[in-house]
């Protein structure tokens, strides 16, 4: 298959997507790398200057860097948790025969196709308001106090936003994985008597596990970097209790107007994001190797 | 999958499934029904279902204050003509990467991913200054490339695994018969793929429709999509639940109704190699 | 030249004159502006101002507070030249104006009568004498108050109260059983949402930011006290989920008959009083921003602007419309078609003269004195370097009045003690300030 032509040609037709992303990387990533070691901020220009390594200093030393590591962390790991065991659970439910299958998919996938900040909007007005929500007013409804849920469980309420727009993804993925399984494998398992959940473990969850790293690993990439849905939600706060790495770059880019420091916490963002990758794949990624 | 069941489970299922359902889809469904309600009983507590003072007044406000069909229009343009450029350069990309596999595919295929977990905040300075120089801000041309190079990865990947399960045979036959690289693509793998290619372009538009950071930042007016249409309805002055519902649901429409006439083509290629 | 003439002269005689005024070149410009109910007026008007000026085609980019002051940073300190007329405050105005990035608005014409202009407001857009802003509203800030509640719970607000007044008037008319509570503060972290109100509290009660040397003393006694004030009416009388309310949420919420007194801006004034929007419109009463006896009230001063960045391309064109937007004529529009009380206010002496508007605008007085006793030269009891009297007019204050509104608002929220936050609060102004070099180590 592989002759000394095609080889050829094959790279000459990768080289344009190859090429085109190494710019759209290195520019960047040039500009990043040289605006991090400079002082510069779009309001004071005429302070400028080579720094060395202030603005990483800067950004590693700020109060929130560490608070803001682990809440990524959490993030990131809880809409993993909620989407990939919801995912599993909704796909099982919906592979069974039942009434209206089409309707209940177009419902289900639905949240996907929602655009960060209105999806951002709907559930901090409409749902989160401590006076006007309709969670507010379920509370009131059975005679209990409305929780502050952007106030008081920020990371919490902006996880349940990411996972309400990422559970369809899950679900979407698992389901068709589940719907390649072989009918009779399950048939044969109860013949044999094997219970549900013996059939669950033993059977559909070895057949699952490469669904999982696949969705694993693609909302990783995305979640790592979201942003709307905090700056909508709780800009952060209260305190730094929301704050991301990401959203900590951010803060510095816009409202600190710090070129320099942004560019440093891109640096460390995309170094750490790395790190996070390494470790998934070394974890997941035998899952993927066909 | 059919599975002969009694009818008595099938009813607890259909229940319990259109439960969950309409759970998930709630927030949507609310928002909806809250577009068509006068402001005040938007509000309302307790609130109200469906006895309340119907009105498309909201979707009138809201097209007032601005064109919405500019916005719309622009989002479309963008979504489509990211995917169309992106699909021109990943096929080919994907296309070597599955059929003529390197040593350093895997790695190349990862580091592509990895271009993706840049937080675009970091680099909005340069990136503003690059558009500056080449005089791209506010153009749809710039807005294209910008959310084309973003999806990139993800469409390289979709396809690579696609492709890969195409057997090697079927285009050595092809070349066998003497077609060249050009016709091998466009004639044997591009009518074997389009399953494949069909969910590739429908992620694409999705994802090119709702990305919020760039097509905010890098336009005003000319190149404006419906991200940025939504985002001068956040926080106005009194109430605005209503007519924030309406703008919602003119944002979220288009591509809403797409994704539902099209989930049969988007589920069937949406697996990203994991289904053996 | 004379293509184009020709072409005219052509034009003019097939289709008449109409199409001659199409045919002659129009200049877009491009504005943006917050979604703010007066800019969202204003370009509904958009006819009215093409009526007079044909030529000039405008473009609107209405966008949120904060992604309006991104974007518009960004470009302007980028030259990016996308903007031909923005939308500014009192706070960016001197410090863009100082940095060369706005064009000087000295050349408006006769009949726009700059002297016209309140002299505190005008004195904030101007640097060393010169404007570079054209104030499109301006506002302080003061006590609007629910009378009902107030006279059913047997008290009565004073025109120019203490807090111990307003500390006294929340607790008589909390009653969250009904609904109402006590009091509305904003409390969303953010340089000018809970530090615009936290910085004039602080200042009524002898607190500063810095000293004169840039020394930041925020873990000062007059910090300490005024911010244990305000977690106490707030935690005892306020909604829940105060920490994330800014401007608008309080607004509605007063709105909607739920806050017994709300402290903001004036400019609400017209909003509360609209019997279209506020359940409340016949009972609102209003009073001075309280103090401490310390001889400064809790009054801030803002004015939302409109300038010309130095990258525009249609300075002149841009210039017409803020001349248009920001005059006596405007005003009289708005009064024609809206009514007196949605005009503008808080920019123009003459329309504190204006019987009509007296007579419309319940909070009319009330305003005026407010703005007439802020004082951006001289905010605070004891002596500081800085102007700007809710903010401090340094580059570097967006930065740290947020971080440190973040503070406060976990404060709020229940999650740091009042100590621990002035104490990180005054940690960080003094890392921020170091870093900037104010502070010479």
């Amino acid at each position: 298959m592989s002759t000394q032509a095609s080889r050829s040609a094959a790279r000459l037709m990768l080289s344009p997507a190859v090429l085109l992303l190494l710019v759209w990387m290195i520019v960047p990533l040039a500009l990043t790398l040289w605006f991090s070691v400079q002082r510069y901020n779009l309001l004071t220009p005429d302070r400028s200057g080579f720094v060395w390594f202030a603005n990483y200093a800067a950004f590693v030393t700020s109060p929130a860097f560490w608070l803001a590591i682990l809440n990524t962390l959490l993030l990131v790991g809880g809409v993993l948790l909620i989407t990939v065991t919801g995912g599993i659970l909704i796909a099982l439910l919906i592979d069974q025969p039942l009434w209206g299958q089409g309707v209940v998919r177009i419902l289900v996938i639905s949240p996907f196709f929602i655009m960060p900040p209105v999806a951002a909007l709907i559930w901090k007005n409409m749902f989160f308001n401590p006076s006007n929500g309709l969670f507010a007013e379920a509370l009131r409804g059975i005679g209990l106090a409305p929780f502050d849920f952007l106030g008081q469980a920020p990371l919490a309420s902006i996880i349940v936003i990411v996972a309400w727009q990422w559970l369809p993804f899950a679900t979407l993925i698992l389901l068709t994985a589940l719907q390649s399984l072989d009918s009779e494998r399950l048939e044969a398992a109860e013949m044999d008597g094997a219970n549900p959940w013996n059939r669950f473990r033993f059977i559909m969850l070895p057949h699952l596990a490469r669904a999982i790293t696949v969705v694993v690993l693609i909302q990783t990439i995305f979640l790592l970097g979201i942003l709307v849905e905090i700056l909508v939600t709780t800009n952060g706060g209260p305190g730094s209790e929301s704050t991301t790495l990401t959203f900590l770059v951010y803060k510095e880019a816009i409202l600190d107007s710090d070129v320099g420091t942004a560019a440093a916490g891109g640096v460390v963002a995309v170094i750490l994001a790395n790190i996070v990758a390494i470790f998934l794949m070394r974890a997941i990624g035998k899952n993927l190797d066909a | 999958m059919a599975r002969a069941v009694s009818t008595q489970r099938k009813a607890v299922n259909t229940a319990l499934a259109w439960g969950v359902a309409l759970l998930i889809a709630f927030p949507i469904l609310w928002t909806f029904l809250t577009s068509f309600k006068p402001e005040p009983q938007a509000v309302a507590s307790p609130p109200v279902w469906f006895g309340f003072d119907w009105t498309v007044r909201n979707y009138v406000d809201v097209q007032r204050q601005r064109d919405y069909f500019d916005y719309f229009w622009n989002s479309v343009v963008l979504a489509l003509g990211s995917t169309a450029l992106g699909l021109v350069i990943a096929i080919p990309a994907a296309w070597s990467m599955a059929f003529v596999p390197g040593a350093k595919t895997k790695d190349l295929l990862m580091w592509m991913l990895s271009t993706k977990m840049m937080p675009g905040v970091a680099v909005l300075v340069p990136i503003y200054l690059v558009f500056v120089w080449l005089g791209l801000l506010d153009t749809r041309i710039g807005l294209v490339v910008v959310l084309m190079l973003i999806n990139l990865p993800i469409i390289v990947w979709m396809l690579y695994t696609y492709f890969r399960e195409i057997p090697g045979e079927i285009l050595e036959a092809a070349r066998m018969d003497g077609a060249s690289l050009g016709r091998e693509i466009l004639y044997v793998l591009t009518p074997m793929a389009i399953p494949g290619i069909a969910s590739t372009v429908l992620l694409n538009i999705i994802l090119a429709w709702n990305e919020a950071f760039w097509t905010i930042v890098l336009t005003t007016t000319n190149a404006a999509p419906l991200t940025k249409f939504i985002s001068g309805f956040s926080s106005p002055q009194g109430l605005f639940y209503a007519k924030l519902s309406a703008a919602s649901t003119m944002a979220i429409a288009p591509i809403l109704i797409m994704g539902w006439f099209s989930q049969k083509q988007l589920v069937r290629g949406l697996t990203f190699g994991a289904v053996k | 030249m004379t293509f184009s003439t020709r072409a005219l002269l052509g034009a003019t005689a097939l289709c008449g004159l109409g199409y001659a005024a199409a045919a002659q070149e129009t200049t877009t410009i491009t504005i943006a502006t917050v979604n703010n109910g007066d800019m969202v007026r204003m370009q509904g008007l958009t006819d009215a101002f093409n009526e007079a000026h044909p030529d000039i085609e405008l473009e609107w980019v209405t966008l949120e507070e904060n992604t309006l002051r991104q974007n518009v940073t960004t470009d302007i300190a980028t030259n990016g030249g996308q903007y031909d007329v923005i939308t500014i405050g009192t706070y960016e105005v001197p410090i863009w104006g100082n940095q060369g990035w706005l064009a000087p608005l000295d050349d408006l014409p006769a009949e726009y009568d700059v002297d016209d202009l309140l002299p505190p407001i005008r004195a904030g857009l101007s640097v060393d004498g010169t404007l570079y802003a054209a104030p499109f509203y301006g506002e302080s800030s003061f006590v609007m108050y629910r009378r009902d509640l107030a006279e059913a719970a047997g008290i009565a607000i004073p025109d120019q109260p203490t807090w111990e007044d307003i500390k006294a008037a929340a607790a008589a008319m909390n009653n969250p059983e009904t609904g109402v509570h006590g009091i509305c503060l904003r409390g969303k972290a953010g340089w000018g949402e809970n530090m615009a109100f936290l910085t004039t509290m602080a200042n009524s009660y002898g607190a500063r930011w810095f000293d004169e040397n840039w020394q930041p003393q925020l873990d000062s006694r007059e910090w300490k006290a005024a911010i244990t004030d305000y977690l106490e009416l707030m935690t005892s009388y306020g909604p829940p989920g105060a920490s994330s309310n800014g401007f608008n949420e309080n607004l509605t919420l007063f709105q909607q008959g739920r806050c017994g007194m709300w402290i903001d801006a004036t400019v609400a004034g017209s909003f509360v009083t609209d019997p279209n929007n506020s359940t409340v419109a016949e009972q609102v009463g209003f009073a001075l921003a309280p103090d401490a006896g310390q001889g400064k009230r809790a009054n801030w001063l803002w004015a939302w602007s409109l300038a010309v960045p130095a990258s525009s391309d249609a300075p002149e064109a841009a210039k017409t419309f803020i001349a248009w937007a920001t005059s006596k004529e405007y005003a009289n529009l708005v009064a024609e078609t809206e009514g007196w009380a949605n005009v503008p206010p808080g920019t123009r002496t003459s329309l504190y003269e204006n019987a009509d508007y007296l007579a419309a605008a319940p909070f009319a007085q009330m305003t005026i004195d407010s703005i007439n006793a802020a004082d951006p030269n001289s905010p605070t009891v004891q002596p500081v370097p800085y102007t700007g009297v809710q903010f401090v007019a340094i580059p570097e204050f967006q930065g740290l009045g947020t971080t440190v509104g973040q503070e406060f608002s976990a404060a709020l929220a229940g999650q740091k003690t009042v100590d621990e936050a002035l104490a990180s609060a005054q940690e960080i102004a003094t890392q921020t300030m170091t870093e900037a070099g104010y502070i010479q180590q």
